[in-house]
């Protein structure tokens, strides 16, 4: 299996979502508060995990501008949730840096000034229970 | 699947009543949708036709597993048959359970003419309950062993 | 000991790719009973049923197997190729090796392992098969149309002109259904009213159309050719023989504050209504729960003008037994609820509307009387927006998983009626594909862009916002510029999808008719049965079927009415003869079996039994095989093991159970 190839199971296999699902309709992007800022817009999230063009999207402005406000995962009407690939895509980067898992203890060391505030919303959103 | 389960091959007796679940078992078989070989479907007019005597027999015979499949409760094509057959198979799947037939042998699902996507899904967890299960060693009639 | 022929089909490679029919007509073969045994590449076809009868001649065969497809599908076919040799049909057996072998499986060796055993138990059953006579049920000539829409109209006028005698029952006041609620129809603009009225005043005026409006479906029983229907006439407190229709009670009624179902709740009504002008039959009905007469008892006003008498407060609710042979379903579809769409606003604005709300608003006899104007402040647009697929093509549980079909191209009729009639007003409608399949509809659809300029914008509206302004903040994308669009509009338009009327799950429990998941009627083959239910006797018109637009409803109506005349004009049916029956002899008249029939096909006869030379009186069930429908839930319930299931007896499954464990 090709590494891009496996890049993109591993989104599929994090987020849980199946990406063919999606019907194209944008809904999405027509909800996104962050719309404006982003480099790669919510709909095309799919498709780049589908192109399994997962490097482009890990090095994209998008990946630090989503919200994981999940507009777009409450109104995606074919349970595709583009807000999940981003927040598997951020999970990814974590996981690349040697941490395969966040805990809470570890947040005061991973604090700098580097990090964006949005993973931390996010980590805590997954990890909540 | 254990080692000495590898060459395990599960009969499986699946009845299915005319008008809902043999209908969906061939929309699953239109659809191509999968589901393991050791599944053998008995055609019966509706589930209330099944005779508790059935079930007893297969596994008498040998098989691992049985299944019956049924119209969703309230459409029966017969009104209510499916109802009678209810509970007639928590009664008997009650009984077996105490005589040592696990109650993962046996199952009841109402299957609709239009889910074949639920067929298959069911055929291949049954399936796959009994492979986890392995060999059915209770009510077995000896003589029929090899 | 029977003779036993069986014929394996290829079905070109359906079959043949995964299983090894020679090898399963080799193993047929050292089957107990099994004299002949062969394959072929289409045992359907006419060489194929040539085979069969051939091996009946050449080889005495008492019985045959075929393997090949489901007998839901070709068992019909091979019992009367057998009939036609001189065997009798229901010594037929199928194994079903395509359905539920071939196409499901991949392996071969798997595969034909399997139809071997799928054969073997055909085999076993069919060496216990017993000839069977079908007997007779008469069919009564007169049929049901349930729902008074477009579809049982036409179905009932086509039925009736063939000279049989046609029931409608319609749960509203009126026939007349959805259509009538239409301003303009698609894809040629004509007016909804003006091509529906002459319909419903033909099958008003029809001598063999009886129509009940107001009125229900209570209950069924019975079966194919001999239904028995109760039908509840709901209390009109008018009488229909003396009302005039003149319509001053309507006028005088003081009680006007009931939401119109006929305009979606848009305005109001008296509380003695009819739901539109051309209602048929044109006599108004009293809303008990808004009546101030019902309520309190003081009023009356209705019943001190009316010239005729015809006010009848102390009318009850009726109860009419018909039978029929055939019904037909024409239940129709309403669109799906919104209050789980929250981000489209529609429960904050009266200005966000449902398509068919804009119909009304579009229509004459509407509450704004065909203005197009804003239902909050009564402003005309300058901006509208239409949204597609709100609620259709969802695959989570707030929508429906299927496309309504008629979205896009009443939404392109809209669009284009408003740019023709007001040009100043924008048009912006956001779709996710444009679907208009079928003659004349894309070129109506280009004609909305290229000749009225309607803007499509391909991406969906993520969210309404109510502004203080009372103006509309339309949040959409456009995937094509890839950009996010803010838009502020005057109404926003939701093109809701549409779903089978709610009161369908109740009819199709009292038919014994199966539905799918989406409480849609299903058909008894999705391709060459469209207008029959699984359900004899049963027939499917409209939209309770699947989506569908008006051309397409009135050709399945047609469709309809020339199954159900199929059924009414044969004077006899043969029934199945696979009922059940008693053995005198192990019979103990404990009433059991009775009890659980569901037909009531079971008696108690005091009989004379020569049990093993014992002469003596008992009392002993009697199957009534005209009514017995073959479910077989007397052959389980019976202790003594005397009731038995001919076609499906406990010798002939056990046979069956026994092969496949061998």
């Amino acid at each position: 299996m090709s590494p891009e190839k496996k890049q993109a199971e591993m989104i599929e296999e994090i987020s849980g979502v199946n990406p063919l699902k999606c019907m194209k309709c944008g809904k999405c992007s027509a909800t996104c508060p962050s719309y404006n800022e982003m480099d790669i817009k919510p709909h095309q999230f799919v498709s780049y995990v589908i192109n399994e063009d997962v490097e482009s999207l890990v090095n994209s402005e998008s990946l630090w501008k989503c919200l994981s406000c999940f507009a777009c995962v409450e109104r995606c009407p074919r349970d595709v949730k583009p807000g999940k690939l981003i927040d598997a895509a951020r999970q990814m980067v974590v996981r690349q840096k040697g941490q395969a898992y966040l805990s809470p203890d570890e947040i005061p060391e991973l604090l700098d000034p580097e990090l964006p505030q949005q993973l931390l919303v996010s980590a805590f959103r997954r990890y909540r229970r | 699947m254990s080692i000495e389960n590898k060459e395990f091959k599960p009969k499986i007796v699946a009845f299915c009543c005319n008008w809902c679940s043999y209908a969906g078992a061939d929309l699953a078989g239109s659809s191509r949708l999968t589901y393991p070989a050791d599944v053998k479907i008995i055609r019966v007019p509706c589930s209330c036709r099944v005779n508790p005597m059935f079930i007893l027999r297969a596994f008498e015979k040998g098989a691992d597993g049985v299944i019956m499949c049924g119209c969703h409760p309230g459409d029966c094509h017969y009104s209510t048959g499916n109802y009678y057959a209810r509970r007639r198979m928590t009664l008997l799947f009650s009984m077996l359970d105490y005589i040592g037939v696990e109650n993962g042998r046996t199952r009841v699902e109402w299957v609709s003419a239009a889910e074949g996507v639920k067929f298959s899904d069911t055929m291949n967890s049954f399936v796959e309950k009994i492979y986890s299960l392995g060999e059915n060693v209770r009510l077995g009639d000896l003589r029929c062993r090899n | 000991m029977q003779r036993i022929g069986v014929f394996v089909c290829h079905c070109g490679s359906n079959i043949a790719a995964t299983v090894d029919v020679a090898k399963v007509a080799e193993m047929a073969l050292m089957e107990p009973g099994v004299v002949h045994a062969e394959d072929y590449q289409y045992m359907c076809s006419e060489a194929g049923q040539a085979k069969i009868a051939e091996a009946i001649h050449e080889k005495k065969l008492s019985g045959i197997v075929v393997c090949s497809c489901s007998p839901r599908m070709h068992e019909a076919t091979f019992r009367k190729a057998a009939e036609r040799a001189g065997l009798n049909p229901y010594m037929v057996e199928i194994a079903n090796i395509r359905e539920h072998c071939s196409w499901i499986h991949k392996d071969m060796e798997e595969a034909t392992k399997k139809a071997v055993i799928l054969m073997r138990a055909a085999v076993a059953k069919v060496n216990l098969n017993t000839p069977l006579q079908p007997g007779e049920s008469r069919v009564t000539k007169r049929a049901l149309i349930i729902g008074g829409g477009i579809a049982g109209i036409q179905t009932a006028l086509d039925i009736a002109d063939a000279g049989y005698e046609v029931d409608i029952v319609e749960k509203t006041p009126s026939i007349g259904g959805r259509m009538s609620q239409l301003d303009k129809t698609f894809p040629t603009l004509d007016c909804s009213a003006c091509i529906l009225t002459p319909k419903m005043v033909e099958a008003s005026a029809h001598e063999k159309i009886h129509i009940y409006t107001y009125s229900e479906v209570e209950n069924v029983s019975g079966f194919v050719g001999d239904f028995t229907v109760d039908i509840r006439k709901k209390a009109r407190s008018v009488d229909m023989d003396k009302c005039t229709g003149c319509g001053v009670c309507q006028e005088k009624c003081p009680s006007k504050k009931a939401p119109s179902e006929f305009n979606r709740g848009l305005n109001n009504r008296s509380a003695i209504y009819t739901p539109f002008a051309q209602a048929i039959p044109n006599v108004p009905v009293i809303d008990r729960e808004a009546c101030i007469k019902f309520k309190t008892g003081k009023c009356g006003i209705c019943s001190k003008v009316c010239q005729a008498g015809a006010i009848d407060y102390e009318q009850k609710d009726e109860i009419i037994t018909e039978k029929y042979g055939a019904i037909v379903v024409a239940t129709g579809f309403d669109t799906i609820n919104l209050d789980k769409y929250d981000e489209y606003a529609y429960n904050q604005s009266p200005d966000v509307i449902t398509s068919l709300e804009l119909e009304r608003v579009m229509n004459a006899a509407g509450p704004t009387h065909g203005h197009l104007e804003r239902l909050s402040d009564g402003k005309a647009p300058k901006e509208m927006v239409f949204i597609q697929c709100v609620g259709s093509r969802c695959s989570d549980d707030r929508g429906k998983p299927y496309c309504s079909k008629i979205c896009c191209m009443y939404t392109a009729k809209h669009a284009m009626l408003i740019r023709d009639k007001y040009p100043d007003v924008n048009v912006t409608v956001f779709y996710i594909d444009v679907r208009t399949p079928g003659k004349n509809f894309d070129e109506f659809y280009r004609r909305a862009v290229e000749q009225y300029g309607v803007n499509y914008i391909k991406g969906q509206v993520g969210k309404v916002m109510p502004q203080p302004n009372g103006k509309l903040l339309v949040q959409g994308s456009d995937l094509l510029d890839n950009k996010q669009i803010l838009k502020e509009a005057d109404m926003v338009v939701l093109a809701t999808a549409i779903e089978p009327n709610p009161d369908v799950r109740k009819i199709a429990t009292m038919l014994t008719a199966s539905i799918d998941t989406n409480n849609f009627l299903t058909e008894a083959h999705a391709k060459l049965r469209p207008v029959e239910s699984p359900t004899a006797g049963i027939f499917l018109s409209g939209v309770c079927q699947g989506p569908k637009d008006i051309p397409e409803t009135v050709a399945q109506a047609g469709a309809a009415a020339v199954k159900a005349i199929g059924l009414l004009a044969k004077d006899k049916l043969m029934t199945n003869p696979c009922t059940a029956h008693s053995d005198e002899l192990l019979c103990n008249g404990c009433s059991t079996c009775e009890n659980v029939c569901p037909y009531g096909a079971i008696t108690y006869e005091d009989k004379e039994v020569n049990d093993h030379g014992i002469r003596e009186v008992r009392r002993l069930a009697v199957v009534n095989s005209a009514l017995c429908q073959g479910c077989g839930a007397c052959t389980v319930a019976c202790p003594s093991g005397a009731m038995d299931l001919q076609g499906f007896s406990n010798r002939q499954i056990i046979a069956e159970v026994d092969a496949i464990c061998r």
